[in-house]
């Protein structure tokens, strides 16, 4: 009952909001303006596992960074969200947390890229004067927020890019003193950065497609990531006028042997344990998509069919709108079925990335990135962002890049040395890759001693290196869509397109795990005892050796020979022994 | 005659008040207002590291899970688990904590939030949280901000032994700290009661050294005596609990937040023929009577409740955003977005520029290594032509 009271207050003040909405403020002259969309894209994949890739998006016409008057009225956008953005006057905000590592050659390009652990990159306004100081705290608030150890983000794993990490949003100028970069590799993903995630949206976990969202399912897969994105975009078609724009993306993988029993046969009650029973109340389009390009048997069927081009493929996909209500049917509950057999032909992605560190022992090894351009006939540049902390002393002048076995010089290097313990290594380059062929950066690296506290507590597991950003404008195959339509799939809108013929891609690498030469723990509770006995037993004795005199030591005799001997003595007799 | 009858009016009326407010002390409403507290708060930790200390997070999980269910809400529970084991890689059901075999009760569940995880539970980060001195840009929900009438429960598992507590087997709080931070906590007041419980070997030598008032502790073995762990799952191939945290989850999951339960129960908890070792208490130090004590006063949480009958008309749904009117007459240009790739850009940037910093020291020194044997060469008379 508690609860039901809860609920109706909390209703209560959403009711308050949407009334005084138009009453008090200056600028709010018009109804609340901002709109929540959500969409799930299910998509087979080749090796039988299958991809679901969810987006909520809140679309809210106002001006966080307006000097006049602070915006108060918070409905769909969530309130802890708005005031951190006007608070340290971010631009841009892209947060995300991963757990797995995405297999590109298996299962193609995800719609919303993101390298294992969490990362954070965030452009902030031309007006900030601080950069620093406002990205040290807005980490510490992100962390609160997202039950995260953000707070380990400072300036020992801070870089600032100077080419890679463009604005996703609208803008025009992009200075990068104001864009920071960093990540942190060995952030664990579980239930408590989900459960504060879910909190964010309007409908929380109680109706629409986030009801799906069960931790024992979601963690139980290949590859988790869930991630923010927020950022500044057009309002309409003819793009006068600035948006905010809410992205919050979830993709899962799941295995086709540890969820799917071995059979290509999935369902939504296989993959989330739940179905489907409402839409979202406060949506204006909650939307399934199914990708069934491959003809797989689904069911129940349906007439709506859409193409969409992304990722520089054409795919068709069947369209299951939940706003209208005869979806349910009589059950009120929607469980897609979902069956494919046989080998389809996959696209085989054009860009690919690896790194590896190579060498033997715990003083030296090289760094050995592979990038791989399958496309038969297209040569095209990319620009390879790579980071590595201060203790793994890089070497530039040992730095090669060779395709197809001859050198290839990179026509933009941008490369700020590390400084113990304050700044990582940063390093871009932008090189020009050969249709169809691999291509190897290799440096090779010292590894550092550290000092005695700066190990963490099971030093014995080695150390992260974060993994290398490869960003790349990819020439496609299919025309791409460069127009902006208010009803185009948000799969499909996340990245600008600015010409038909490429298309923009980011691809990550393995992050790196390194031993660093580690002292043995347990070493000086042993030396002490050590030290003591061989000082007691080898000195000791020597010493005694030299210092030591004997006296030769009369036993005392019986009272009555002591008697006896005093009697003699007092006689002037010889004593007894 | 009327001095006696007032005299007897008077004695009429101070029986008649004592009489009531005797009432009122043992009415609902008395005890609300003689326990002194206005608000609860928790602070739970987990000091163990690695797979095989599973039983430690799953004690401190239980203890949260009891906590939550009886009214502590999570903005006032701050939790520290110093690893991951819900979805460590060598769990066979990941987002799962278990505390019975059979895999019975998940105390994970599917609404944790977890403030301090990983290499952030340190002995100073748990000693800055009790004193509040945490450094300015620390979010709220890592802070314990208690007050004078704030009754606080903490409860820390681990590895321990005579007079310590391990952390993360890298660092120790010794007793004499611990004392220290709670006396801290008392002089800046906040706290109003404090529960202490503890769940290690020898845990009854942690509690030995309190000295600030209102607090009581309970431990889970005497000193010299080690803490036992449960029952072992074969499935997940370590053991689940430590015997005095599962007996204790046990008696939690019976009390419900309106349970008369005091704390003399609390003590009956895991006697030596269940948890071999022997549960030990301490109350010297505590000024109310442990009998008058109940457990919600410290495992559940003071709410107050407004209940309405009336019903509350919803607004219609979400129209779609209004378009704006009457843009046409200042002529805004369109907004682009950024090129994500500018090749030609990249390849002409120019370079950054550098601040200009003095000569640093190996230059100096060998400018002046150089000035000084050229002076030494030539003579002192050259220094004319430089002044």
């Amino acid at each position: 009952m508690l609860f039901s009271v809860i609920a109706t207050i909390t209703q209560i003040h959403r009711g308050i909001l949407l009334c005084d909405g138009t009453k008090d403020s200056e600028s709010f002259t018009a109804a609340a303006r901002d709109q929540f969309q959500e969409e799930l894209v299910i998509r087979p994949l080749h090796s039988g596992d299958i991809y679901a890739s969810f987006q909520f998006r809140t679309l809210w016409d106002t001006d966080f960074l307006q000097e006049r008057q602070k915006v108060s009225h918070y409905r769909l956008f969530p309130k802890s969200l708005g005031q951190v953005l006007s608070k340290f006057s971010v631009r841009e905000l892209h947060i995300s947390f991963t757990q797995g590592f995405w297999r590109t050659m298996q299962w193609g390009q995800p719609f919303i890229p993101s390298p294992p652990g969490a990362e954070l990159w965030v452009w902030f306004h031309d007006t900030v004067s601080d950069v620093d100081g406002n990205w040290k705290e807005l980490t510490n608030v992100l962390s609160g927020i997202f039950c995260a150890s953000l707070n380990f983000i400072d300036l020992t794993n801070t870089v600032q890019p100077s080419a890679s990490f463009k604005p996703l949003g609208l803008g025009n100028a992009t200075d990068h003193r104001f864009l920071r970069y960093a990540t942190l590799p060995r952030e664990i993903v579980c239930t408590e950065n989900l459960t504060p995630w879910k909190k964010l949206l309007p409908c929380g976990s109680k109706a629409g497609l986030s009801v799906l969202l069960k931790s024992e399912k979601l963690f139980h897969s290949s590859f988790h990531s869930q991630a923010v994105h927020i950022r500044p975009v057009c309002q309409d078609e003819q793009c006068t006028s600035k948006a905010w724009e809410l992205r919050q993306t979830l993709n899962v993988v799941f295995d086709l042997y540890t969820s799917g029993q071995g059979k290509k046969e999935w369902s939504l009650f296989k993959m989330f344990s739940r179905t489907l029973t409402e839409a979202c109340p406060l949506a204006t389009s909650s939307k399934v998509y199914v990708d069934i390009t491959d003809n797989p048997e689904l069911s129940p069927a349906t007439p709506l069919l859409s193409q969409a081009v992304v990722l520089g493929d054409r795919r068709t996909y069947s369209v299951f709108d939940l706003t209208r209500a005869e979806m349910f049917g009589q059950l009120r509950s929607l469980n897609l079925l979902l069956r494919w057999k046989g080998d389809s032909d996959m696209l085989r992605p054009l860009l690919h990335a690896e790194r590896y560190v190579a060498g033997f022992g715990l003083q030296t090894g090289e760094i050995h990135t592979v990038i791989y351009n399958n496309h038969p006939y297209r040569a095209f540049p990319v620009l390879l962002m790579d980071s590595v902390p201060w203790y793994l002393q890089l070497y530039i002048h040992t730095l090669t890049v060779t395709s197809k076995s001859r050198d290839n010089k990179p026509s933009y290097i941008h490369y700020q040395p590390a400084k113990d313990r304050h700044r990582p290594h940063l390093l871009e380059m932008l090189i020009q890759l050969p249709p169809h062929s691999m291509t190897e950066v290799t440096v090779q690296f010292e590894r550092a001693l550290l000092k005695w506290t700066e190990y963490t507590p099971d030093p014995n597991h080695g150390f992260y290196v974060g993994s290398s950003v490869v960003s790349a404008l990819v020439p496609s195959m299919v025309a791409m869509n460069t127009n902006f339509t208010q009803d185009q799939p948000l799969f499909s809108s996340f990245v600008p397109v600015k010409e038909e013929s490429s298309y923009f891609v980011r691809v990550y690498t393995e992050p790196l795990l390194v031993n660093l030469p580690t002292p043995d723990f347990s070493m000086p509770y042993n030396v002490i005892c050590l030290t003591c006995t061989v000082v007691a037993v080898g000195y000791g004795s020597f010493y005694n050796l030299l210092t030591r005199t004997f006296q030769v030591d009369e036993p005392s005799l019986p009272l009555a020979k002591r008697l006896a001997n005093l009697i003699r003595r007092i006689r002037g007799v010889p004593l007894l022994a | 005659m009327s001095h006696d009858f007032l005299q007897m009016h008077l004695k009429a009326v101070i029986s008649c008040l004592l009489i009531f407010l005797y009432k009122v002390h043992t009415t609902k409403a008395g005890q609300f207002f003689s326990s002194g507290h206005t608000n609860n708060w928790a602070v739970l930790v987990c000091t163990s590291r690695f797979w095989f200390n599973y039983r430690h997070v799953a004690n401190t999980l239980s203890v949260y899970r009891s906590v939550k269910r009886l009214g502590i809400p999570d903005s006032h529970i701050v939790l520290m688990l110093a690893d991951d084991m819900a979805c460590n890689y060598r769990n066979p059901k990941p987002a799962t904590v278990f505390s019975h075999k059979n895999m019975e009760l998940n105390v994970y569940g599917d609404d944790v939030e977890v403030d301090y995880r990983g290499y952030e539970v340190t002995v100073e980060n748990f000693l800055r949280v009790l004193t509040g001195r945490l450094p300015p840009s620390t979010p709220r929900s890592k802070r314990l901000l208690s007050d004078d009438r704030s009754n606080i429960l903490i409860y820390l598992t681990g590895h321990g032994g005579n007079g310590f507590l391990k952390f993360q087997d890298s660092e120790e709080i010794s007793n004499m700290e611990l004392a220290d931070a709670f006396e801290q906590m008392w002089q800046k007041r906040r706290y109003n009661e404090l529960l202490f419980i503890i769940d290690t070997c020898q845990g009854a030598s942690m509690y030995e050294r309190f000295y600030s008032p209102n607090l009581m502790a309970l431990a889970s073995s005497q000193v010299g005596e080690d803490s036992l762990s449960h029952q072992p799952d074969l499935a997940i191939g370590v053991h689940l609990m430590d015997k005095y945290t599962f007996y204790l989850l046990e008696f939690l999951e019976e009390v419900h937040p309106a349970s008369q339960a005091n704390m003399n129960d609390l003590f009956k908890v895991c006697p030596q023929s269940q948890c071999v070792s022997t549960p030990g208490h301490r109350t010297d130090l505590f000024q109310r009577d442990p009998g008058s004590v109940l457990i919600t006063d410290f495992f559940g949480s003071v709410r107050k409740v407004e209940i309405t009958k009336d019903t509350i008309n919803l607004t219609s749904p979400v129209e779609p955003p209004i378009q704006r009117s009457g843009s046409g007459d200042i002529q805004i240009e369109s907004l682009t977005y950024v090129d994500q790739l500018p090749v030609a850009e990249i390849i002409h940037q120019k370079p950054k520029q550098k601040d200009w910093h003095p000569p640093d020291g190996f230059i100096l020194g060998l400018w002046t290594l150089i000035l000084l044997v050229f002076f030494q060469t030539y003579g002192i008379k050259h220094l004319k032509h430089i002044f």
